[in-house]
């Protein structure tokens, strides 16, 4: 048989990354400024997002799909990687860890994403899935003197490893059912030979469950993201929680809704108990936190909770909604990251949630960034988290779950008490002791763009939420 | 005609600048993006007005916000005649109060805070007319009300102050939860929040019932109703009346703005705007005709023996809104809207004037303790004694157009209780009349009888605030002549404009009467004005002892009068006292020590000990973590297989 060259256009904006992301790991010998390597790594992703208009289609056999599914997570992957970089330039240099290969591995993590955006079969997935936890995993641990930031990296990656094998169960176990890892045969062949029930396809749909739970950090599989998010690198920590976790939802809605489509009904009742749980643990935890890395943690399981629903209601409107949380909560936590790290200077951790009292007398404008932020975190209108909460919600009640958007109404409730509590602190209390802000127009960039989108999206949703809207048309 | 977004938006931007930069940067020029934001808008309302005369009216979606299902909340201009007027008359009398302001809160150290407020309210108001949705309607509604609060307790430190302004936002809570009840029942039944399709298929659900409280009702009565309650609380109308007066703890521009021009008056846009509901339901009508025509005489006859300065002004604003529904009850929205006009120029102009007097008098609202303040500030004495002869509707100024529309409305009208109406608002035109120049004999005339050291501040206030008298005089003068009355208009070749104008929007009925009746309901209400003005004058002006004598001879009704019917008194028992008691000893003592705090409370910390309880869960220990793991793994697994 004569091989056939693939058709490389739908691949090419990863190809680029890959060669770029290469270039930066080089260029790192003859650029001694290491801010240099960061903005070539804004500008290498802005050429990528340039790139990925010009993609559409499907290669490799259907095993690499580029659709606006994808492009849609690869645009907020993007944003994910210009807003770290923005917010570690300076922080990396107090860490000490201004290394040019931190700007290449979070390039290789995201490039792991876009090929998970744009899985078309398991294998591929896997093999993004694996570059993705690979590279945050090296980057967890990026602060090597630093016993929390090793301790991170090995815990995320001997869990990561555990949920790995999950994911390769399941994904052997689907092979032996139906002879296939490409995603439409799979649905084909579960609907073509009566599947529904089958004890082996059940197996297996809790083996991905479990595995896509670990990487969007659903409970009971996200014991890793206390530990890692309050050991890592807080701009990495700020990079976990928006990229993976998007990553995560994007295999998600992709697997199950294309591959499984066929039995939601199944998979609903695996995903709907995670779900509650979810927001349960990530709420509720979050309440007696201190230390307010690791409040963002637990917070972050909550929304994964949240958006959990919108995959639950597995409607076209349910799917779109999860693109515009995930679109929305990059946004906002990583607003609320960046006004972390101004806090963190020259021998002061400033991770205390102690630490914000009256930061609103000596810092305002900070503060009243944090406020927009927590606001949104909590989903308080003309804030684009609650645009994102809205449309979740609404979606999963009229896929007819009212009664889980009745708990995660509760436990939404339940979460301003952490979010107000630091505004509270911020405005209401009197400064301890004086904070010195870390400040630099990178961050003030990020902030400026964080908080535009946060108010910005939220008082005008409406073309974020038809862009998803349409780019789902014909998923 | 997009330009007219710039109306609502000048002063949200000023709003925006004045808050975040005011007390750093601004400072004492605070009020310069203030005035120049309104003063641009009101450049922009009259352009649009100009567009809209010459024929062009526009509804348009600016965006939507949020759409679910059938339920859009989205922000849309409706620009019709109604719309422009109402432009006019905010952005006008905005303007002129701003620039007043300058003079009159000079020096203050919340100076910014108050022309941000000033500009808040002002987009909240043009947010309230422009709207072509009851969702931003209600917006605006609420903004106004919100602003309200800020500035009637804008002293702050002042307990009365901030009293009044609780006082006025919890008693417009009653109206307006019957207002957000109309709005849902509106979706309810219509399907939709927007004016046109609702007001146009109005009709067709004219005959419907709907089961309220185990009565079966008519469903455009219940709605015309409940949107009524809104304008009750808004427009401070019967039983909801009792915030107003209260409100004058507010700087007095914020009076003359909020509580006598612009948001009071919000009610009566709120029937006119609707009249297509209102129109289908006589029931509905008949109330809103009485409720004004009964508040306006009440709040008249409180009138007559108050002596504060301000709240004498502020019953005649009550007095003046029901008017304003009287016209509407009888299907007269032209004149209600009309009145509404003329009314904004002459009552804050009142207002104004009012502030030019306390600001002589050093705050001093006694009137009592005031006299021949004339030769003193002429210009504040003769702006006012024009206002209170357009109040008293003194032929030719602008209050005796509208006033004499309203009355011949409700004398020649098709309404059932037109004649009684008729009756009371000529009763009400000479108390109105009576009590207007009572407070200027007793302020302007006669002898000093303040302090010395009052006496030897007095003064004339600065020229920004005795222009802004002149200029708002003219209104006050010349305000009506958009409205000559056919009777008079056909003589001498002049047509009633504004009626002609608002046709579109508003109707127009024409009264059933002839020429020698309306000859002779304008002979009475002008009778009644100069009556009232004459008996002032010999009462307190030739014999000064009667209105001593009266109030002994008849010490019971001076009694009532005096304490307002004692209405605060009843709420107090019946409402307040209550509700406080109950608060103290069964919510506080019963219900949140035992119940609440035992759910506020216990809630928490059982959430917050089960937090701690769960947090342990985390030992940081790898093994644990993925134990855990394995059990949720192994716990789903049992939950699909035993399902």
């Amino acid at each position: 048989m004569q091989p056939v060259m693939p058709d490389l256009g739908p691949v090419f904006p990863e190809t680029v990354l890959t060669v770029l992301a290469l270039v930066l790991l080089l260029a790192d010998l003859v650029i001694k400024r290491k801010e240099t390597i960061g903005l070539l790594s804004i500008i290498s992703v802005t050429a990528v997002a340039y790139l990925l208009a010009g993609s559409l289609g499907t290669t490799f056999g259907g095993m690499f799909i580029s659709d606006g599914y994808s492009i849609f997570f690869k645009l907020i992957f993007i944003l994910n990687v210009i807003l770290t970089v923005l917010i570690s330039v300076k922080y990396i240099q107090i860490e000490k860890i201004d290394y040019g290969e931190y700007y290449s591995l979070i390039l290789f993590a995201t490039l792991g994403m876009m090929l998970m955006a744009s899985a078309g079969d398991l294998i591929i997935l896997y093999l993004g899935l694996e570059l993705m936890a690979l590279s945050t995993y090296v980057l967890a641990g990026f602060m090597r003197r630093d016993v929390k930031s090793n301790e991170a990296a090995m815990k995320y990656f001997l869990l990561g490893a555990f949920a790995s094998a999950f994911l390769l169960y399941g994904t052997s176990l689907i092979y032996g059912l139906t002879g296939t890892t490409d995603l439409k045969a799979i649905s084909s062949y579960i609907a073509g030979h009566g599947l529904a029930g089958n004890p082996v396809l059940m197996l297996s749909l809790i083996m991905f469950a479990v595995a896509f739970s670990f990487k969007i950090a659903a409970a009971p599989f996200h014991m890793w993201a206390p530990d890692v998010y309050e050991g890592a690198p807080t701009s990495i920590t700020a990079f976990m929680s928006v990229g993976p976790k998007a990553a995560g939802f994007a295999v998600l809605g992709r697997v199950f809704l294309t591959a499984f489509g066929s039995v939601r009904t199944e998979w609903v009742l695996i995903l709907i108990p995670v779900a509650i749980l979810t927001m349960g643990v990530g709420n509720i935890v979050a309440l007696s936190q201190t230390n307010i890395k690791r409040m963002l943690a637990y917070s972050s399981i909550a929304h994964a909770g949240y958006a959990l629903l919108g995959i639950i209601s597995g409607t076209a409107d349910g799917l779109s909604s999860v693109m515009l949380y995930m679109f929305a909560y990059a946004f906002m936590n990583m607003g609320a990251f960046a006004v972390i790290i101004m806090l963190r200077s020259e021998g002061f951790r400033g991770d205390n949630i102690n630490d914000y009292e009256g930061l609103a007398k000596t810092h305002p404008v900070p503060a009243v960034l944090m406020t927009i932020f927590m606001f949104s975190l909590t989903g308080i209108p003309t804030t684009v988290g609650f645009m994102g909460k809205f449309y979740v919600f609404m979606s999963a009640v009229e896929a007819g779950y009212m009664w889980v958007v009745i708990i995660a109404v509760i436990f939404s409730a339940i979460s301003a008490y952490f979010y107000l509590r630091i505004i509270m602190y911020m405005w209401m209390r009197e400064p301890k002791e004086a904070v010195e802000l870390t400040t630099s127009p990178a961050i003030g960039l990020a902030l400026l763009i964080t908080a535009t989108a946060v108010i910005g999206f939220g008082i005008l949703p409406s073309s974020i939420l038809t862009f998803a809207r349409l780019a789902i048309t014909g998923f | 005609m997009n330009y007219y977004l710039l109306i609502p938006f000048l002063p949200l931007a000023a709003f925006i600048i004045n808050i975040l930069f005011g007390r750093s940067v601004l400072k004492e020029n605070a009020h310069w993006v203030s005035i120049l934001a309104v003063a641009g808008s009101w450049v922009v309302a009259v352009a649009t007005l100009m567009d809209v005369i010459s024929g062009k009216t526009l509804n348009q979606n600016l965006y939507t916000w949020i759409v679910s299902g059938s339920f859009k909340v989205s922000v849309g201009f409706l620009i019709d005649q109604l719309t422009a007027v109402m432009l006019i008359v905010v952005t006008t009398c905005s303007t002129l109060i701003h620039i007043y302001s300058v003079g009159y809160m000079h020096g203050d150290k919340g100076y910014y805070r108050f022309f941000s407020y000033l500009s808040l309210f002002t987009f909240c108001m043009l947010m309230l007319v422009m709207a072509n949705n009851f969702l931003q309607l209600y917006f605006g509604w609420e903004g106004v009300g919100l602003c309200s609060y800020f500035l009637i307790g804008y002293y702050f430190d002042k307990k009365s102050a901030s009293d009044a302004g609780k006082k006025a936002f919890i008693v417009n809570r009653f109206g307006d939860f019957g207002f957000g009840l109309g709005i849902i029942m509106i979706f309810i039944t219509f399907g939709t929040v927007y004016y046109e399709p609702v007001f146009n298929q109005a009709g067709s659900f004219a005959a419907n019932t709907v089961n309220f409280l185990g009565y079966d009702v008519n469903l455009i009565t219940l709605i015309a109703l409940l949107l009524f309650c809104g304008s009750i609380g808004k427009s401070a109308q019967l039983p909801l009346h009792v915030w107003l007066p209260d409100a004058m703890e507010g700087p007095t521009p914020v009076s003359a703005l909020i509580h006598a021009a612009t948001m009071v008056t919000a009610g009566v846009f709120l029937v006119a705007r609707c009249n297509a509901i209102f129109s289908l339901s006589e029931t509905a009508l008949m109330v809103v005709a009485l409720t004004g025509a009964i508040t306006s005489l009440f709040a008249a006859t409180i009138g007559l023996v108050q002596n504060d300065l301000k709240r004498i002004i502020a019953y005649s604003t009550i007095s003046q809104l029901g008017y304003m529904f009287l016209a509407c009850g009888v299907g007269g929205y032209t004149a209600g809207v009309f009145h509404l006009y003329t009314h904004a120029f002459f009552k804050a102009l009142l207002f104004l004037c009012a502030g030019s007097v306390m600001h002589a008098m050093g705050g001093e609202l006694d009137i009592q303790k005031m006299g021949g303040l004339k030769k003193y500030m002429p210009v504040t004495y003769g702006t006012m004694f024009l206002a209170s002869l357009s109040i008293a509707g003194v032929p030719g100024l602008a209050g005796f157009f509208s006033k004499d529309e309203i009355l011949w409305l409700a004398y020649s009208g098709p309404s059932p209780v037109g004649k009684l109406v008729w009756l009371i608002g000529t009763v009400v035109a000479f108390l109105t009349a009576f009590y207007s120049f009572r407070l200027i004999f007793l302020t302007f005339h006669g002898k000093f009888r303040g302090t010395h050291e009052q006496e030897h501040h007095l003064h004339e206030s600065p020229k920004t605030m005795t222009i802004t008298l002149m200029l708002l005089c003219i209104g006050a003068v010349s305000a009506g002549w958009v409205g000559i009355p056919a009777l008079i208009g056909d003589a001498v070749g002049l047509e009633n404009w504004i009626s002609e104008f608002m046709r579109p929007v508003l109707g127009h009925p024409e009264g059933h009467g002839t020429h020698a009746e309306e000859w002779m309901v304008m002979a009475i209400s002008i009778a009644a004005g100069f009556a009232g003005i004459g008996l002032a004058y010999f009462l307190y002006l030739r014999r000064t002892d009667i209105p001593a004598r009266l109030s002994e001879q008849f010490s019971w009704v001076h009694r009532i009068l005096f304490n307002k019917y004692y209405v605060d008194e009843l709420y107090s028992l019946i409402l307040i006292r209550p509700t406080i008691w109950s608060a103290k000893n069964i919510l506080i003592g019963i219900t949140d020590a035992k119940v609440i705090e035992a759910i506020v409370n216990g809630v928490p910390n059982a959430i917050g000990s089960f937090s701690r309880q769960l947090r342990k869960v985390q030992t940081g220990l790898l093994q644990h973590y993925a134990m855990i793991m394995a059990t949720g793994v192994l716990i789903i697994v049992a939950l699909m297989l035993l399902r």
